[in-house]
């Protein structure tokens, strides 16, 4: 396997919910306590995403898939890890050393109706980026090169007066998209970036997506909670619970002999057609909340298979023979 | 060029502020009295019969004549002369020049310092943030009034009586502003705050745009409208306090009278039956200060009716 484009190692990434010193100070019992809480948002993720692919990350809300993605853009800063670019470390990078990475890193936003200036028009929004690191261009190469871009996404270039609001929430995805694409990136994260769409635009702008990537040569982390997507999209899936990735495949594989407990109840629970009394796992209990994580595997209070070293030891990804790495002690046992 | 122009005033005649000034009559009267106060008031040379700063022209034979209409008035001073014989048409225009000049560079100052403090405070947050409003809290525990008092009283003894008169203008204009800047930079705070959690600042982060340009190219134009309303407001506020100061004495001499030094003046005669040297003036800042504040109510229904304080 060659070097990933981006690798990411041991991320982790805590929101700190106890607030200033003094308001840590509690009164209890008859003494002051200094007590401090904090929402781990991720615990530790390894991912390698390869030159070329399409990595997409799925998990329920709160799971950490969109910190996972703020955090390698930077927008976050990881309280411990690392984020590297094509062999460079990128996560701890100041002022303008950071800039030819903003270059080749681009990201599309969840809600089409918050990620346009509403004081800017299209134009400038789009011609602001290509000012900025390109600033060896003439206005005329830039204004061209604005017109191929909102060209490829399917936005006509005589719109660029118009302002955000005066667009439909597909038409301003394709705006975002055409922004990202305005730099030339390399790779993309995609936050979740058509479920604030109508279902018949989701796979206008999918198709999009797809059409970017084989033209321009693009590597994606798409977010995303939709499987029906990951299946249509991705190259390779990794699937996250409470911070954590607990499996990582091949899609074709995670599909067809999806290994992880969690992995197996999250694939039995998309509704088919076929299906009159849909037979899908019931999990026990609720997810846990991120500020006490649970001791060992984060997945053992709702796991049917979980035994004693469940509880205390925090299970690794390992490679099986199926070629899918999952983070679960019963498989490396060979119990499931 | 031209295109670019012309759509903008077609984008503004197709928008909802035009729209509803066009429904408003309060607004559209207002804001007729007030253009034609702060026309005549710009061109006053041009309409003042004489010029009250020149001493040449005033003849102190002509002191406490009466408007147009009552017995003893000269048909020369249509509203009268004050105590000095200065025609007090001349002396009313060149004077609400003086109070509007005092307004607007108050709240220029004002927004200025509230901007700059509000978006500092409200994008950078955390220890900026607890700093900057501390001191805008400090800055609000003190009475305009009380701190122009002070440092008027103090300017006015370091420098003389004579000298004062040529940077009064400027200091008044120094004290308003920077006596009421919290104001501004409080809503500015507070919108940047809603307006940073927003994605599209996100995105400005992740193409590498400095804190500078995210917060004035990006940030700004989105918090323009509650700035705009709280400046009308100010204006008014920044013309009060300067007629208050210069009623008190500490504002503008009586060689270029303000309106408030103005009312001040003829406040002496009032008792002596020359009641429209203090009466005139007080109705033209009564009427300008109400058709300022008519069209701040007006622009804050229109523009932003949550983001106003009280």
């Amino acid at each position: 396997m060659t070097s990933p484009l981006v690798d990411i190692r041991g991320l982790e990434k805590r929101f700190d919910l106890s607030g200033s010193f003094l308001e840590q100070i509690t009164f209890k019992g008859g003494r002051f306590q200094r007590k401090q809480e904090a929402v781990h948002a991720i615990n530790g993720v390894d991912l390698q995403v390869q030159k070329g692919e399409a990595l997409c990350v799925v998990g329920e809300s709160g799971c950490g898939k969109s910190t996972v993605a703020r955090t390698v853009m930077g927008l976050l800063s990881p309280s411990a890890g690392e984020v590297h670019y094509g062999g460079q470390r990128i996560d701890n990078l100041k002022g303008g050393d950071v800039l030819p990475y903003r270059r080749k890193m681009q990201m599309i936003f969840q809600n089409p109706y918050a990620s346009l200036n509403p004081r800017m028009t299209i134009q400038q929004t789009l011609e602001e980026p290509i000012h900025f690191h390109r600033p060896e261009l003439a206005r005329s190469e830039v204004r061209e090169k604005v017109q191929e871009v909102m060209q490829s996404v399917g936005i006509d270039p005589e719109w660029g007066s118009r302002f955000g609001h005066e667009f439909s929430g597909g038409q301003r995805q394709r705006i975002a998209i055409a922004r990202a694409l305005a730099v030339d990136p390399e790779f993309i994260v995609a936050d979740e970036p058509i479920s604030a769409l109508d279902v018949s635009i989701q796979a206008q702008v999918l198709n999009l997506l797809m059409e970017a990537q084989e033209t321009r040569n693009l590597t994606y982390l798409f977010i995303t909670h939709d499987l029906a997507v990951v299946e249509h999209f991705g190259t390779r899936v990794a699937v996250m619970y409470l911070g954590r990735v607990c499996e990582l495949a091949e899609t074709k594989t995670l599909f067809a002999e999806p290994r992880h407990p969690y992995t197996q109840a999250l694939l039995s629970a998309i509704p088919r057609l076929e299906d009159d009394r849909p037979n899908y796992i019931r999990l026990q209990g609720e997810v846990p909340t991120p500020v006490n994580l649970p001791s060992g595997c984060v997945f053992h209070g709702r796991c049917p298979y979980a035994n004693e070293r469940c509880r205390q030891e925090i299970p690794r990804l390992i490679v099986t023979d199926g070629g899918s790495q999952v983070a679960c002690h019963a498989v490396e046992e060979g119990r499931l | 060029m031209t295109t670019a122009t012309l759509s903008r005033w077609n984008r503004f005649r197709e928008s909802f502020l035009w729209y509803s000034f066009k429904r408003d009559k309060v607004a559209i009267v207002s804001s007729i009295v007030l253009l034609l106060m702060v026309f005549a008031a710009v061109f006053a040379p041009l309409f003042a019969p004489t010029d009250p700063y020149d001493l040449a022209q005033i003849d102190i034979m002509n002191s406490e004549l009466p408007p147009v209409g009552m017995s003893g008035a000269d048909a020369a001073f249509p509203l009268g002369t004050d105590a000095q014989g200065r025609d007090m048409l001349s002396t009313i225009l060149y004077g609400t020049r003086v109070s509007l000049l005092i307004g607007f560079g108050a709240v220029v100052l004002q927004a200025a310092l509230g901007i700059l403090f509000g978006l500092l405070a409200g994008y950078l947050g955390g220890r900026v943030d607890s700093i900057l409003m501390r001191i805008a809290d400090v800055q609000l525990s003190f009475s305009t009034l009380m701190v122009a008092i002070i440092v008027g009283a103090v300017f006015k003894a370091s420098f003389g009586n004579l000298m004062f008169g040529e940077i009064a203008i400027y200091m008044l204009i120094f004290i308003i502003g920077v006596a009421e800047w919290p104001q501004i930079a409080r809503t500015v705070r507070a919108s940047v705050l809603a307006e940073k959690k927003k994605e599209y600042v996100d995105a400005a982060k992740v193409m590498g745009f400095r804190t500078n340009r995210i917060m004035f190219r990006h940030i700004l134009p989105n918090t323009l409208s509650p700035i705009f309303v709280i400046a009308t407001v100010q204006i008014a506020n920044a013309i009060i306090s300067e007629a208050a100061l210069s009623f008190l004495g500490l504002g503008m001499p009586e060689t270029q009278p303000s309106l408030g030094s103005l009312i001040k003046s003829g406040f002496d005669y009032i008792q002596s039956g020359s009641w429209w040297i203090t009466l005139i003036p007080g109705l033209v800042l009564v009427v300008l200060v109400l058709v300022i504040n008519l069209l701040g109510d007006w622009l804050r229904d229109v523009m932003n009716p949550r983001l106003y304080k009280g």
